[in-house]
């Protein structure tokens, strides 16, 4: 396999684990942002990088890893407050005033990257593209092995953010759901808001070295966004989240090494591709969530109509059964020897018209009903078993119980029916019986039809 | 569409024939600010133009996605072109165009902006996710989607003479007649676009329900507005960049919004903003030669941004200060002339003699409420300016006739909610005074004459009831609710 990637882990392991880190860095504190509401502040604070470096070099004229980190961060802590600030005192929306500040500092950044351009190689495409695949280049040594610096940077920042979270845990809880009751709880809300900022600057400008702008960007926001469709459990969301940014970045660079070579084209940007594979990841999350998905959503839905077509279909061939006769002639009772049931194309047509549903459909039901044993076909002929009947008689219990119910609680005889047609598919044995015991006549339905007994059909057991 | 070339055209041309071509830009800083200022340069008029037009037409869009609050919603759309551009420059061989020409381009951003909408509409309508998860995700992804297919863009030599990467940071300075004709066209099908669809599309910022109750399509509306803002950034981005055009279809219209309550106001103002920024700032660039003109454009932008968040005439920072300096000031007022007409009766209840006491001294009134000593002078002075109060010889302060008429209509205000408050709501009446003092100042003509006719039948309307609950002073029946005897009583 190894062969086939043109695999190297001095090389291809350190591009790996450096993605991973910044990846699940990020999706920690995103978390709280996106329950916050506020994930677009992640993408400001990650916008201040610049303006922070070129601020931080021209003021003091170093050009010392730690004093750019300082000021970046700063910038992107300032990037928070202002906005906080602009949307309080002109009570501006939050989404413009995060707007006005980001571009604004953007701007200013600009204009002192041009200013300072003699003096400091700052590469604004490197900026937004991020250059992960330099990131083997560049290694410190460690008690005797060398060990990529943006790595370890990165695993420091991990690190710090996995304490925040753990450590915080209720505070951040509380404070995102519902910052009145942090405040009586006796620690201030916005504290808390300016920690996780601090958080949040910290690793999109550890990050952005390494990764870039993008990959940042997307994990503060996509990982936890697929979580929080799969789960509504804090701590849970939070694992998931970890784990989708993970997975995100492991696939993103076998994509980046196997997709060009198909396309015929020598690289392709990995923090691109990770952070599109984030996005499928969060596509598959909305669309196959158990709770959430759409189409599982679509599936359950369909499930449910079919169901009810189902057992719609079984009752009405035991009342066809119970009246003897289908209007036009089109099928017959013969309980003396079994013989009962819906005959031909004129049957076929009234059971599509009554149920309300397509002949396609009507057949599905019925493949579905004989594959359960509710029902033979025999030709032309649709009949019920013994189980079938059995079924049936308990559906239009329920429902002739649900009428009575209904006409002795004082709802009129014309919405009795349409009613107890839907609460008859949800009606368990015992609730059938306790209806039972409440209506006055447990024997006759408004109507005058009989109502089923309980054990009518009851198959008897082999003895 | 070749209508509005010609229209195109003709704009361009207006401008950029005003002045013969004159040879390269040379001489002093005072010659290229004269021949800046007379519009000498080709060059320079078409920036000028396209950046005023670009932020004409952006403010007037952004002021749509700032009221149906969704400011940032630019920001997303301007990353979701990206894809769609490196798309059409790698898709369009294969179909017998060149990668390089500018419509394909052009025409691969507005699919894929498109196609960005669709996502953020999708996103909504998940459950759980909000409006920020939506614009977010759409960004990222789209953007690192874009940026994946511009570094394999980028290694074939068409693709680097394409220019690309100019998408992302933008070069102003270097906009072509073009580019400033592409600008025109779309802003002009923009306004237009908004001129045909203002009901519809003041419905859906302002009251979305009652949109939707009159037929109106809402995801369709939304569709509509976002494929607006698709349509500004494809052509702002190759001309001006991502950041410039983001802040570019955001600050004009916030900006515009604390200088007017009214939709086509702030739209005028908007777009005067955002078409005075990008005038300026073309300019500033031009003059300055190591300013990046995107970067001046926002800065610009910006500054007149926070001129108008201080002295905006509706929202403005100084109007509202000064607005609840006012109010504060009025209520001040109205609690001093109560203050002494109540003084004034109380002597007369408590004496009862018939002899009129008109002033009352200023550590009566001082006690009276929690104001500070400067405060209640100051009020003072404003109250006998207004000629509603004066001082005597004594020193003390007396009401004047206009002081007493008015003090009469407060108290009447005070006590019928009092009484209104003891008899329908059920509030006992040592608490009555302080419930009242907050809402006395805002009593309007037509509650207070239903008030009359709830509480008032035997009485003339007019005639000042009794106060209903012991007098004595605000200081007094605080200390008389904090002790339980006082409860008691």
């Amino acid at each position: 396999m190894t062969d086939v990637l043109d695999w190297t882990w001095q090389y291809d392991g350190v591009i790996l684990l450096t993605g991973i880190l910044c990846a699940v860095a990020a999706s920690l504190p995103g978390n709280f942002l996106v329950l916050r509401r506020t994930s677009l502040l992640g993408d400001a604070v990650s916008h201040a990088v610049l303006p922070g470096i070129a601020a931080a070099f021209l003021l003091t004229h170093s050009r010392t890893g730690a004093v750019l980190f300082v000021g970046a961060v700063v910038a992107g802590l300032l990037t928070a407050v202002l906005t906080e600030l602009i949307r309080d005192i002109g009570s501006v929306d939050e989404g413009a005033s995060t707007g006005v500040v980001f571009t604004t500092l953007f701007a200013a950044g600009l204009v002192l990257i041009v200013q300072a351009a003699d003096a400091v190689d700052l590469d604004p495409g490197c900026v937004l593209y991020g250059a992960l695949e330099d990131s083997p280049l560049q290694t410190v040594r460690i008690v005797g092995t060398e060990i990529p610096r943006v790595a370890l940077t990165l695993a420091g920042v991990l690190l710090l953010n996995l304490l925040f979270v753990v450590l915080f845990f209720k505070e951040l809880l509380i404070s995102s759901f519902d910052p009145g009751l942090a405040t009586t709880g006796g620690y201030s809300a916005r504290l808390v808001h300016y920690l996780l900022m601090i958080v949040v600057a910290i690793t999109a400008v550890a990050s952005f070295e390494a990764a870039g702008n993008i990959l940042v960007v997307a994990m503060f926001i996509v990982p936890p966004s697929s979580a929080l469709l799969l789960t509504t459990r804090l701590s849970r969301m939070i694992w998931l989240s970890a784990g989708i940014a993970a997975i995100s970045a492991v696939a993103g660079h076998f994509s980046a090494i196997v997709l060009p070579r198909w396309l015929g084209y020598r690289s392709i940007s990995t923090a691109g591709m990770m952070t599109l594979c984030a996005g499928l990841c969060f596509l598959i999350a909305a669309l196959f969530s158990p709770s959430a998905g759409v189409l599982t959503g679509w599936v359950r839905r369909v499930r449910l109509s079919l169901r009810i077509l189902c057992e719609d279909l079984l009752a009405l061939l035991y009342r066809i059964e119970e009246r003897g006769s289908v209007p036009g002639g089109a099928g017959r009772s013969d309980v003396s020897n079994g013989q009962s049931g819906v005959f031909g194309d004129a049957g076929f047509e009234y059971l599509a018209k009554k149920l309300l549903c397509s002949r396609r459909l009507l057949i599905l039901a019925g493949w579905i009903q004989q594959y359960r044993g509710n029902l033979v076909r025999e030709g032309p002929a649709w009949r019920l078993t013994d189980s079938g009947r059995r079924v049936a008689s308990l559906l239009v219990r329920s429902h002739r119980l649900w009428e009575s119910y209904l006409a002795t609680e004082g709802v009129g005889p014309g919405r009795i029916h349409r009613q107890a047609e839907t609460l008859e598919h949800y009606t368990s044995e015992g609730l059938r019986n306790r209806l039972d015991t409440g209506v006055a006549d447990g024997a006759v339905d408004p109507h005058g039809s009989r109502i089923p007994r309980e054990d009518d059909f009851r198959i008897p057991p082999v003895s | 569409m070749s209508g509005f070339w010609q229209v195109a055209d003709f704009l361009v041309s207006v401008v950029a024939d005003f002045r013969p071509l004159a040879p390269g830009v040379a001489g002093s800083f005072r010659d290229r600010l004269s021949s800046l200022l007379l519009f000498e340069h080709y060059n320079t008029r078409v920036v000028v133009l396209g950046a005023m037009l670009l932020g004409l037409a952006s403010g007037l869009v952004g002021c749509f996605t700032l009221l149906r609050r969704r400011a940032l919603v630019g920001d997303a759309l301007s990353h979701a072109t990206l894809p769609g551009v490196g798309l059409a420059f790698l898709l369009a061989p294969l179909a017998g165009y060149d990668g390089g020409n500018r419509l394909v381009l052009l025409a691969g951003a507005a699919v894929s902006g498109t196609a960005g909408a669709l996502a953020i509409l999708f996103i909504r309508s998940l459950p759980r996710l909000k409006e920020d998860a939506a614009l977010g995700i759409v960004l990222s992804v789209f953007f690192g989607a874009g940026v994946a297919l511009l570094t394999v863009v980028q290694q074939s030599s068409a693709g680097r003479a394409a220019g690309l990467d100019r998408y992302i940071f933008g070069q102003a300075a270097s906009m072509t007649a073009d580019d400033a004709r592409l600008i025109a066209v779309t802003a002009a099908l923009a306004a237009l676009l908004i001129a045909c669809n203002f009901r519809s599309l003041t419905l859906l910022c302002f009251d979305e329900g009652y949109a939707a109750a009159q037929g109106y399509s809402i995801p369709l509306l939304d569709l509509l507005l976002m494929f607006l803002v698709v349509l500004i950034t494809m052509i702002g981005l190759q001309a001006v960049g991502l950041i410039l055009m983001i802040a570019l279809l955001v600050i004009p219209a916030a900006a515009a919004r604390f200088w007017t309550n009214r939709l086509w106001v702030m739209l005028l103002i908007s777009g005067l903003i955002g078409g005075l920024s990008g005038f300026l700032g073309a300019m500033l660039s031009a003059v300055f030669a190591d300013l990046p003109s995107g970067a001046v454009i926002v800065l610009t932008c910006s500054l007149l941004f926070f001129l108008s968040l201080l002295l905006g005439r509706e929202r403005g920072v100084l109007v509202r200060s000064l607005r609840r300096r006012e109010l504060s000031a009025a209520i001040d007022r109205e609690h001093l002339l109560r203050g002494i007409w109540e003084l004034r009766e109380s002597a007369v209840e408590f004496s009862g003699s018939v002899v009129e006491r008109r002033a009352a001294g200023f550590e009566e009134l001082l006690s009276l409420r929690s104001w500070s000593i400067g405060r209640l002078r100051a009020q003072i002075r404003r109250a006998s300016a207004e000629g509603l109060v004066w001082l005597n010889s004594e020193g003390a302060i007396e009401l004047t006739r206009r002081g007493v008429m008015e003090a009469e209509r407060l108290v009447h205000h005070h006590r019928l909610w009092e009484l209104y408050l003891i008899t329908h709501a059920d509030v006992a009446a040592s608490r009555v005074d302080r419930e009242a003092d907050a809402i006395e100042h805002v009593l309007e003509p037509e509650l207070i004459a239903r008030l009359e006719q709830l509480l008032l039948q035997r009485q003339r309307s007019g005639e000042i009831p009794a106060s209903p609950h012991e007098m004595g002073g605000f200081q007094s029946q605080v200390g008389s609710v904090a002790s339980p005897e006082g409860r008691q009583s």
